[in-house]
């Protein structure tokens, strides 16, 4: 039997702005250990609401309600005296833009383990900076520049950065929100690399609108449609073997896919000037 | 073995997240504190300055004031009109000839210079904007005074040794003109490309691209530059009080000396320590200051929210 | 009119007032670094000289005192309003506060950015008037920290909403606190920060109507906290109006004192922005 750390039990999430939209509705999934799980469907329909609610970032937005809960191994997310930065380090996250933090690259990755005090000296610190950054195989790209900001790296490295930077606080669940749609064909390509190296070790879910990602890196796969679970499977069944007649026709394609902004997006303060938001279209689904 | 060093670290950390989680209440408390600075500063500022105004206004009816001619504090004559219109001329005649100017350089910056011009006029415009306006008048008092004395006034028929409102009303266009282009700067380029591509592609000139999109477009930002450049030139006190001439009289023309309500408290300065009832007069100017200004502000945030209304282009 | 003769009489009258102004900063800089360059080539000891007991009179001795005054006033006053301005600019972020909070605030700030600065001298002046005290290098202080502090804020509060939302999230994934995760959002923002604040000095250390009445326009060295003292523009203020030719040609070496710092400060901002532009994400467009 497969250990079960990650759980939702009937999770809603609301965004109570202007007017009141239920992103997610009633959701639960069990997102089983050392796999990597897809959560795909198209744009608009929840999914990165739904990745955000697990580990309490919308905790930090104002206007969102959420019911039901969480369970990390049995325990409530929602419901308990542990507080939130807590669960978010047992429950790390890797956002959809590729951010480098305004220190340097080692610094990048030594952050979490600098706040959480994770780390006796600095030998340790900077041998625990050099393991993460090898497993997302980094460290042979950046070795030789560690003191260099991490923003002049590239957006691939970048992303790879952030895993590394999440890796390093040790969670027990990683999230990963439409990690490659920012990305050029060949980062993507190195960043699902790593994804595939690292799901042997780590529970992953990761939010993707791609079907093709999906089916490279997926174990298991949720098909989440404006706001509701309608199908979950391992990869193999769901893609061979869907149950359910909106899933086949969202495997065959025919879904209104891409309405432009999902509510999390226009319920969250502007979006920064350069407008790196609107365009993601740097996807590999053709 | 490994259990022990496991909860060790736990230990350690679950103290350290003990001391961070009070890091972060104390700091809240901290920045909420902060987070109503303003606010206080603003009421604090209103209501002493009108608390210390009350002797004053109980005395006299504020009309009477407000409609005096006659201001001779060592006399109890508190007339504040000649102040008041002086403020008005130079208010209203700086910015007749700064908007204007301004615009154009804005414009000239935003639309039609380019590479290392634009980089460099730009740059020029925004130290002109942060040299202090103690050093305008300075410069005016050899430059722009003997200029107006011996050339301007005589053209219309004036006499005067070159002191007076419209000298003061030039220096402080001169002032808050690079002020307001570089704030009118910042609003044309934070437009969209696609907002003048579709002007000129439905075959506008380019001066039709800028009078009827653009500068609508901007129109918001704009008339907040416009705002700061009024309230600069309203409340400016150097300036006037070097170049203005300090006499309390009506002013009958605009080359005659005057007065405004900053120079009344800069040149009662003395007695405003000594006389409690020109104290109380001379706060009772501060708080008409703040007191204009808020409305202004008002008033102008409705205008703002219209503009953006009418002129909203996403 | 044809369309097009508008288009180009626009075109010319534009760059008319572009050259216009650049004229006006040209005429302006040129005369007080001629004149004052001039006053201070002749005997550059004036600067680092303290005054001579009849000073404002006969131009005896140097301006020491004014340039220490504007050190002494402007530069703590600069640290305090930094401190508010930066820990208001946090609250007003969604993290804290509410938008309808912030705007408030906002709206505030604005009317105090837009206050005059004598309000702010007249403000603190009843201040010293109500508790008795005396003019004072303090009181000096305490008004110009107020004249910066909303445009600091204001500043501020704009970089931090110009920082990158997801420099946020990336934190608080890691499980940083509210504090953290603002720490770094602080750092993502700091060459507009910077930028903001050092604008604020510069405001700071060229306004004279703050300081007027409040400082007590000393013509001796710095005493003490509590002891009178001026600043640079007050000091030029003062000179601007006096009959003896040479404390007026005192008025132009300090005003090229004051427009280097100025100038300085602003150099200063972008060199400072520049270094900082390089961590922060996108900085490398």
């Amino acid at each position: 039997m497969t250990e079960i750390p990650l759980t939702t039990d009937q999770l809603s999430v609301t965004y109570t702005g202007d007017r009141e939209i239920e992103a997610v509705k009633g959701v639960s999934i069990d997102f089983p250990a050392n796999t990597l799980t897809t959560i795909i469907g198209p744009s608009g329909c929840g999914k990165s609401t739904l990745l955000k609610s697990l580990n309490r970032l919308h905790d930090i937005q104002e206007n969102v309600e959420i019911d039901g809960d969480v369970l990390l191994s049995g325990d409530s997310v929602y419901n308990t005296n542990v507080p939130a930065p807590e669960i978010r380090r047992q429950i790390g996250y890797v956002p959809q833009t590729p951010t480098a933090l305004p220190v340097s690259i080692y610094e990048n990755v030594a952050y979490g383990l600098r706040i959480h005090g994770d780390y006796e000296s600095k030998a340790d610190l900077d041998e625990k900076v050099e393991t993460y950054l090898r497993k997302v195989n980094l460290w042979d790209e950046v070795a030789d520049r560690l003191d260099a900001p991490g923003a002049e790296l590239s957006t691939g490295q970048i992303q790879r950065l952030c895993v590394a930077r999440s890796l390093a606080v040790e969670p027990d669940v990683l999230l990963c929100d439409e990690v490659t749609s920012a990305l050029d064909p060949v980062s993507a390509e190195s960043v699902e690399k790593t994804l595939r190296k690292l799901k042997s070790e780590y529970t992953i879910i990761l939010v993707t609108h791609s079907m093709a990602q999906a089916r490279r890196l997926a174990d298991e796969v949720v098909f989440l449609y404006l706001g509701e679970v309608i199908e979950s499977n391992d990869v193999q069944s769901f893609f061979e073997d869907p149950q359910e007649e909106r899933t086949k026709t969202f495997i065959g394609g025919t879904t209104p896919v891409d309405r432009d902004d999902t509510p999390a997006e226009q319920t969250a303060t502007p979006p920064a000037p350069d407008g790196s938001k609107g365009s993601t279209a740097g996807d590999d689904k053709q | 073995m490994t259990t022990d060093t496991d909860s060790l670290r736990k230990r350690a950390r679950s103290s350290r997240l003990g001391r961070r989680l009070l890091a972060e209440r104390y700091s809240s408390y901290w920045l909420t504190l902060a987070g109503y600075l303003a606010i206080a500063l603003f009421g604090g500022i209103t209501l002493l300055l009108f608390y210390r105004s009350l002797p004053i206004l109980s005395e006299y009816p504020l009309s009477s004031m407000l409609t005096s001619t006659n201001w001779d504090p060592a006399r109890n004559n508190f007339g504040f009109l000649p102040a008041i219109v002086g403020t008005v001329y130079v208010t209203a005649l700086s910015m007749v000839m700064g908007v204007p100017i301004a615009l154009g350089a804005a414009i000239y910056i935003a639309e039609y210079a380019e590479g290392r011009t634009k980089t460099l006029v730009a740059a020029l415009i925004d130290v002109l904007a942060a040299i202090p306006s103690v050093i305008f008048g300075l410069v005016a008092l050899i430059v722009v005074v003997p200029f107006i004395g011996s050339y301007v006034a005589p053209v219309f028929n004036e006499s005067t040794a070159g002191v007076g409102i419209f000298t003061v009303s030039l220096v402080m266009a001169i002032v808050v003109t690079p002020f307001m282009t570089s704030l009118s700067v910042e609003s044309l380029e934070s437009l969209p490309d696609e907002l003048r591509e579709t002007s000129l592609g439905v075959g506008a000139t380019k001066f039709e691209t800028i009078r009827s999109v653009l500068l609508r477009a901007a129109g918001p930002g704009i008339f907040s530059a416009i705002l700061l450049g009024f309230g600069r030139v309203f409340g400016a006190t150097i300036v006037p009080a070097l170049l203005i001439g300090g006499q309390t009289q009506i002013p009958t023309s605009v080359f005659s000396t005057g007065q405004t309500l900053p120079t009344l408290i800069v040149n009662d300065f003395g007695e405003l320590m000594s006389l409690p009832l020109t104290q109380s007069a001379l706060i009772f100017v501060g708080l008409m200051l703040v007191v204009v200004v808020w409305l202004f502000n008002f008033g102008a945030m409705l205008v703002q929210r219209r503009l953006k209304r009418r002129w909203q282009y996403q | 009119m044809n369309r097009y003769t508008t288009q180009r009489l626009f075109g010319i009258a534009v760059r008319a007032a572009a050259l216009l102004v650049v004229g006006v900063l040209l005429l302006v800089i040129g005369v007080t670094v001629v004149r004052g360059g001039g006053v201070l080539l002749a005997d550059p000891s004036i600067v680092l000289t303290p005054p001579g007991s009849r000073y404002m009179l006969e131009g005896t001795g140097g301006f020491l005192h004014a340039v220490l005054g504007s050190l002494f006033i402007v530069g703590p006053a600069t640290i305090v309003s930094m401190v508010a301005a930066v820990s208001t600019a946090v609250y007003l972020q969604s993290d804290y506060s509410s938008k309808r909070f912030s705007d408030a605030v906002n709206m505030f700030l604005n009317v105090l950015w837009g206050t005059p600065p004598i309000v702010y001298g007249v403000f603190v002046l009843t201040i010293i008037i109500a508790t008795g005290a005396q003019t004072s290098l303090f009181f000096g202080i305490v008004a110009i920290a107020i004249f910066q502090y909303p445009i600091m804020t204001r500043y501020t509060d704009e970089a931090l909403r110009a920082a990158p939302e997801t420099v946020r999230e990336s934190t608080y994934g890691l499980g940083a606190t509210r504090f953290e995760s603002m720490r770094m959002t602080v750092r993502a923002a700091a060459p507009g920060v910077i930028a903001g604040l050092v604008m604020g000095f510069a405001r700071g250390i060229g306004d004279a109507a703050t300081v007027l009445f409040t400082t007590g326009r000393s013509t001796r060295m710095p005493g003490g906290l509590f002891e009178a003292a001026t600043t640079l523009p007050v000091l030029i203020f003062d000179q601007a109006m006096s009959f003896n030719p040479e404390v007026r040609s005192h008025a132009y070496a300090a005003a090229f004192v004051l427009t280097i710092a100025v100038l300085g400060l602003i150099l200063l901002s972008k060199l400072l922005a520049g270094r900082y532009a390089r961590y922060t994400p996108g900085g490398n467009r």
